[in-house]
């Protein structure tokens, strides 16, 4: 039997629904119509969870819970309440305020540093429920009495010590372990992410045997821990656990970057997960379950959508200056130059055009003359729609955000399986700031570093526009395009924002 | 509750949130990436348990720690995702 928190049934009922409510979240995504019910419904879940919680876990003055009601009222300790009411307080107006004023541009940025919360946020419970295990009710009290028999008459001197359960050791070292890996890894996402630090892959001699071996080191502390619960043990592992985020993150390169956000997503998953192992809460379980199957699944979508195994982005050196050698013989090939005039004639004479965004169109805030480019065209009876690769922005989805973001409708907006057989039927084919994903060379040219990846086929529509800044730059992947040369494409050398303008000049 | 429930509870919602996940659109996986942020927050349930719990104030001060870096990820994850999907609009019809 333990001491402390023996949670009431009602409460676990309370948890139980809250994880409901959090299943019904996802659900709810399923479609944009039923998106903000589920968030609500996720927002009802977490109400539920706090304030169960707070119900059962009421500060009292004393040391034994008050049986009266009377009593109960009189002996909460209001100051601790005060304290917590005051945490949540502070947390929600940094949260708000974030929320209400990022970029849309900026989202994976935000998303790396919420996942670093959430990893810091399970480190910080480890460690609670290690120096107070009472309190969680994992622990047996253990009463060492030690008689001096040598003293006249003999003195008695005992100690209580909590020996904490062997199943809740191996569940708060691997929850803590996940949580700083979360923590650092984010971190490092997030820094790449925001531009703090280069996107390029930094490279440690050695690094899988450093990795290698310090995961088997965590792993090792986290088995010995059940046999010896001393301090060291558990801030070593986690010491190590901040370290292997680090090491892990580093080595992968910028065009990675989706998969890494999602991988952390569900690493958070995962470590709320095994706090939810250690707390015996369904609501943790259910919810950790949830979020770590959920950035498994975006992982494995975005790893698809660069034909790239988990394996090789994990072990990182991809992107950045590694790969761009190879197109040196290209740039005497002949390709056509066309004008904003050209393109707003090729547009209007047009039955469907497809608008190819990518993140390059993000960068130069030209979503809102785009979609204005398109509401003319549409006027004079021209089919428009877009098209969009699973890894055109910086996250999974990132780029249908930004567009409804520009008050594009998203039944204008199509994945690749949906559209790619469309070209083939389409006069113009209007890329704006994407690159790689429009690379022929992807089908046919095998010693081509994105050899594979799933590319949208612009080249079969009549007409390609190629808006680009330039003829000099290459992709995120740092390889040449063989659309440019192609007969039925036109190249729109200009700023993104700049041309779309002038072409919406042009059109009217 | 014994190990062996915990551990069924575990592996089912592992199930759930795969199909559900699958049924998720594509065009809504920023908004998932989001929301779920925001829930995994419900860690906070531990960091209540710590900050309000007698006896050990350096747990309680780590709890209290946690209280708010959970908060800003629950209120800062859900205001966000209910940002972006009061963007998602349908097409005029006329």
């Amino acid at each position: 039997m333990h001491e402390g928190a023996a949670v009431p049934a009602w409460a676990m009922l309370a948890y139980l629904v809250s994880g409901v409510c959090f299943i019904l979240a996802l659900r709810g995504l399923s479609s944009p119509e039923s998106a903000r019910r589920g968030n609500r419904f996720g927002i009802a879940g977490m109400v539920l969870a706090v304030v169960t919680t707070l119900v059962v876990h009421v500060p009292y003055l004393a040391d034994q819970e008050p049986v009266t009601v009377a009593a109960k009222w009189h002996d909460v300790e209001w100051t601790v309440l005060a304290e917590i009411l005051a945490a949540i307080a502070v947390g929600a107006a940094i949260g708000v305020v974030t929320a209400r004023r990022i970029a849309m541009t900026a989202m994976p940025q935000l998303v790396a540093a919420f996942h670093s919360l959430v990893g810091l946020a399970a480190v910080l419970v480890a460690a609670a429920a290690y120096i107070n295990p009472s309190a969680f009710g994992i622990a047996d009290r253990v009463v060492f009495s030690i008689t001096y028999l040598t003293e006249h008459p003999p003195v008695t001197t005992s100690s209580i010590l909590w020996n904490i359960h062997r199943i809740s050791r191996v569940e708060m070292g691997l929850g803590a372990a996940i949580g700083a890996i979360t923590f650092s890894g984010s971190v490092i996402a997030f820094l790449k992410l925001n531009g703090n630090m280069s996107g390029k892959p930094i490279l440690l001699p050695g690094r899988h045997v450093i990795n290698l071996g310090t995961l088997a080191a965590i792993l090792g502390l986290i088995a010995y821990f059940t046999t010896d619960q001393a301090p060291w043990v558990f801030f070593t592992a986690v010491a190590l656990s901040f370290a292997i985020g680090f090491l892990l993150i580093i080595p992968i390169g910028g065009a990675d970057m989706p998969v890494v956000v999602s991988m952390l997503n569900s690493y958070s998953g995962w470590a709320a997960a095994a706090m939810g192992f250690t707390l015996h809460n369904t609501a943790m379980i259910v919810t950790g379950a949830l979020v770590g199957s959920s950035g498994a699944i975006l992982s494995y979508i975005m790893c698809r959508a660069m034909n790239r195994s988990f394996i090789s982005v994990i072990a990182g050196g991809f992107g950045g200056d590694a790969v761009a050698a190879g197109g040196g013989a290209a740039i005497d090939r002949p390709w056509k130059r066309g004008s904003a005039e050209d393109a707003a004639f090729l547009m209007s004479q047009a039955e469907q055009v497809i608008i190819v965004p990518g993140y390059g169109m993000a960068v130069a805030q030209a979503q809102h003359a785009l979609r204005e480019m398109a509401d003319v065209l549409k006027k004079e009876g021209v089919t428009v729609r877009y098209a969009i690769h699973p890894v055109a922005g910086r996250m999974p989805g990132h780029m249908n955000v930004l567009l409804a973001e520009a008050n594009v409708p998203y039944d204008e907006v199509f994945e690749l399986e949906d559209i790619n057989s469309e070209f083939a039927r389409t006069d113009v084919a209007f890329v704006i700031g994407a690159n790689d994903v429009t690379n022929p060379a992807a089908k046919t040219d095998k010693s081509s570093p994105i050899y594979g990846m799933p590319v949208l086929d612009v080249e079969k529509a009549k007409t390609v526009l190629f808006v680009k800044r330039s003829m000099g730059g290459v992709g995120y992947a740092g390889v040449d395009n063989e659309l440019f040369y192609r007969d039925n494409t036109m190249m729109l050398l200009a700023d993104a924002k700049k041309m779309v303008e002038e072409i919406v000049k042009a059109l009217g | 509750m014994d190990f062996i429930s915990i551990l069924s509870i575990f592996v089912l919602a592992c199930f759930v949130g795969y199909f559900v996940v699958w049924g998720v659109t594509p065009a809504l996986h920023t908004p998932l990436m989001s929301v779920t942020n925001a829930i995994s927050s419900v860690i906070i349930v531990g960091a209540l348990i710590a900050a309000a719990a007698a006896g050990a104030p350096g747990a309680k001060w780590l709890g209290l720690l946690a209280v708010v870096l959970a908060s800003v990820n629950i209120f800062g994850g859900f205001a966000v995702t209910a940002r972006m999907l009061a963007m998602y609009k349908k097409k005029e019809r006329r």
